[in-house]
């Protein structure tokens, strides 16, 4: 699960690389963030990301790409399970703290606080 | 008074082109610091979870969800917006960068009504990324499952 410098340094590395990315196209920073969900997903696919975690802990976990991971790591695991259901099941069981935490965090604090004038 | 004939865009593709090569290393070593540093966090609160008996992986998924509520109430505070004007990219890809794109959209569309504005605003940035995240979930799940598992 890494360690200070290891999500550190591979953390860092991530926002470096999605810096030159702005910087130099004309993408904006959504299309950036999907990238790096789909990039999230696919690594996970070739069932690369959970030695990213071992090596880099938060510093793969905290990155918008780790999105990517959890909803692939679920559907896998769903469909281990309960076979091609499971590409409907899983896709938001390991997913659900983070888009819950999102969408319900969201929520009260956008009812809360106004924008700055 | 000269007249403004640049869009938003058309402005940004100009800073962009007139930007020197400092200006740009500068904003690459502030998104890696930045960027390096909320990971930290995120790192110590996992380590912080561990220490409450949570099991590896809930700890894990608990150290995000205390960064994206870290990243909401900065959003709230106003304080969001000036730490991604120092960190950029270093600011918008860690959740906290996720979750102040959930907020500030849906705080600045509230004056539309809670549905309309609110309600639909949330998702401006959160929306795309969701849709996509699942859709490539998704694919990969029923590739592997044509493959054989």
């Amino acid at each position: 699960m890494g360690n200070y410098l290891s999500a550190f340094l591979v953390g860092g590395l991530i926002c470096a690389i999605g810096q030159i990315f702005l910087d130099n196209t004309n993408f904006k920073p959504a299309h950036l963030l999907v990238g790096l969900v789909v990039l999230g997903s696919i690594l996970t696919g070739f069932g690369l990301y959970e030695p990213l975690k071992e090596f880099a802990g938060a510093g793969v976990t905290i990155p918008v790409s780790s999105f990517g991971n959890i909803l692939t790591q679920g559907v896998i695991e769903g469909i281990s399970n309960e076979g091609a259901f499971g590409l409907f099941t899983g896709l938001l069981k390991t997913a659900s703290a983070g888009i819950g935490a999102s969408i319900i965090f969201g929520f009260f604090i956008a009812l809360l606080f106004s924008p700055k004038a | 008074m000269k007249q403004i004939t640049k869009t938003k865009d058309e402005y940004q593709k100009v800073i962009k082109n007139n930007q020197s090569t400092k200006g740009k290393i500068t904003n690459i070593i502030k998104a890696f610091f930045i960027g390096g540093l909320f990971c930290s966090l995120g790192q110590s609160l996992w380590y912080l979870f561990m220490t409450l008996n949570f099991s590896q992986n809930d700890a894990g998924a608990l150290s995000t969800v205390t960064m994206i509520l870290l990243g909401s109430l900065l959003t709230g505070f106003g304080v969001y917006d000036e730490i991604g004007q120092f960190g950029g990219a270093g600011s918008l890809i860690p959740v906290t960068g996720f979750a102040n794109a959930v907020v500030a959209p849906a705080m600045d569309g509230k004056q539309d009504g809670l549905i309309l504005g609110l309600g639909t605003q949330m998702f401006n940035v959160a929306g795309p990324v969701l849709v996509y995240a699942m859709v490539s979930a998704f694919l990969i799940g029923l590739l592997k499952l044509m493959l054989g598992g």
